[in-house]
């Protein structure tokens, strides 16, 4: 009796499915060079989820971990980096990453002030060019937002005004057109898929110079430094997770099947990283604690980034697990050499990501193959520019900030410090 | 008359609270406070940082008693804010020189 009510429901289904599957090969066959509606909607919400990434999530993540004196000015800093890099992004950014390729190394100036970019299909897509270029704004606005995380509670204002501009102009677009925007790394078959080495790696370690250059916080080491409001860090974190789908997903640039994948690829990863990073602390050290819960979610995110749309499920899985305990490892050893990385960036963006790369070339088995799926030049090309990205980052943020410093000053003097960047910057108080 | 302070952990308030009232103690003033001993404070960790907490969250229960009483209170509030471990608290007893009742002007005992 009971199977004979269960059959029309399966019936049902199946019939649904049926019809959703001829209604996606239609689809895929009109995708060519016409805008499709379905690829269109899925961007457009990707693109506002990595904006909610950045603002609030990235905001309310980092804001969490520094102490109560210094959050306004810490949320400010990412707040105003999305404000400015979206207008970078518009004027002269765009083009610099995606305008026609110029040698390999930088795009054209064909899109400057967005010149030419319309509702008509981006090449290879089918989505609307403006689209495109709004989902790639995100990208530009949270990997320098990144950043700030080395240098909390400390930086003076201006100076991070200029060195934001500067940075999403000489180091961010260049790394993106060479990975994403046909230049020299893509010519060599570089696999990133949503950004392990043009987002993490690039802003992780053009963090470790900031926090080397900047200097560490007065009081380190002697004063407690801890998180003033760790609920705070955590709803960062599950904004940061609910974006990462768009972020990911999203790199697909279309509703499909890799977009399905990457989807699945990086929820199982953000919960392996969690999972590894709380047991490695636990074995290590014999805590249990819900801030390294936090960080391993965003190492595993951070790690799966490139190989989101490439790695199978249980790649996936083994990716997230490695990477809560490399994280862990790096971020231990923050503290033997010595440098002030207040929140971080280092360990999780620039380590995870530079992992994802290398598990990329291991592992990759949708659309690509990595080592152990039987392409050996794969693992040697991503090894290799994975560490041409991390140079150029390290090199270019190294001469960007000895300019801002000459220019402007990168620190707050010490007794604006010691009374917190949320009253000597801005004049306000969070808490009162 | 006697003013008795003591410093108790957090958590023993309520048990000592109605100890003291079974007792028959008509008022008391209870503080947050951080202090140390020589149990020297805790450790936090985050994300693998250790820091050390001088200051532990503790209360401060503040009361004036007559005479009578001392005994009898100090025993009961060692014996309800106890646990055997480490950081139970203390408790000092000082002279009452004069107690006023601001509602009706009254002094001496019977102003506690």
């Amino acid at each position: 009796m009971k199977r004979a009510k269960q059959c029309p429901i399966w019936l049902l289904f199946l019939t649904a499915l049926g019809c959703l599957s001829t209604l996606t090969a239609w689809a895929q066959e009109g995708t060519s060079h016409s805008i499709d509606t379905g690829d269109t909607a899925w961007i457009l919400v990707s693109s506002a989820l990595v904006l909610c990434m950045t603002l609030p999530g990235l905001a309310l993540f980092y804001g969490g971990l520094v102490r109560s004196k210094n959050v306004l000015g810490t949320i400010m800093h990412t707040a105003i980096i999305l404000c400015i890099i979206s207008i970078v992004w518009v004027l002269w950014g765009y083009t610099l990453a995606f305008g026609p390729d110029v040698g390999g190394i930088i795009g054209g100036l064909d899109h400057i002030g967005l010149m030419g970019v319309g509702p008509e299909a981006f090449p290879g897509t089918g989505i609307p060019h403006l689209v495109f270029m709004v989902f790639q704004m995100m990208f530009a606005a949270i990997t320098v937002a990144l950043i700030t995380g080395s240098f909390a509670e400390r930086m003076k204002f201006t100076a991070l005004l200029a060195f934001a501009v500067l940075w999403a102009t000489f180091i961010y677009s260049p790394l993106a057109h060479w990975v994403w925007g046909g230049g020299w790394m893509a010519q060599m078959g570089f696999l990133d898929f949503a950004g392990g080495a043009v987002v993490h790696i690039s802003s992780g370690f053009g963090a470790l110079i900031c926090a080397i250059l900047v200097g560490k916080r007065k009081g380190l080491g002697t004063e407690v430094m801890a998180p003033h409001n760790l609920p705070m860090t955590v709803l960062g974190t599950g904004l940061l997770w609910f974006g990462w789908f768009g972020f990911n997903a999203g790199s697909a640039l279309g509703a499909n099947e890799v977009a399905a994948s990457a989807f699945v690829a990086t929820h199982i990863a953000a919960c392996a990283g969690g999972l590894s990073w709380m047991i490695a602390e636990w074995i290590n050290q014999g805590k249990l604690t819900v801030l390294v819960v936090a960080s391993g979610i965003i190492s595993g995110l951070a790690t799966i980034t490139p190989g989101a749309g490439f790695l199978g499920p249980l790649s996936a899985l083994f990716v997230g697990f490695a990477a809560g305990i490399i994280c862990y490892m790096a971020v231990i050893w923050k503290t033997r050499l010595g440098y002030d990385d207040s929140l971080d960036v280092v360990g999780i963006h620039g380590v995870g990501g530079f992992t994802g790369i290398l598990a990329t070339g291991l592992l990759a088995s949708i659309g690509a193959q990595g080592l152990f799926f039987g392409n050996t030049s794969q693992f040697a090309i991503q090894a290799g520019l994975a560490v041409v990205a991390l140079i150029f980052s390290v090199v270019g943020t190294y001469i960007i900030l000895k300019f801002v410093d000459v220019t402007i000053g990168l620190r707050v003097s010490l007794e604006e410090e010691t009374l917190g960047l949320d009253l000597s910057q801005h004049d306000e108080r969070a808490y009162s | 008359m006697k003013f008795i302070q003591a410093i108790i952990k957090p958590f023993k308030l309520d048990e000592v609270k109605d100890a003291l009232i079974e007792l028959g103690v008509q008022g008391m003033t209870v503080t947050e406070v951080k202090g140390f001993g020589r149990q020297k404070g805790h450790k936090e960790t985050y994300r693998g940082t250790e820091y050390q907490i001088d200051f532990v969250p503790k209360i401060k229960l503040e009361l004036a008693i007559p005479d009578n009483l001392e005994q009898k209170v100090l025993e009961t509030i060692a014996r309800a804010a106890k646990t055997g471990s480490i950081g139970d608290g203390k408790i000092f007893v000082s002279e009452v020189n004069t107690v006023i009742r601001i509602r009706t002007g009254e002094s001496g005992e019977g102003a506690v």
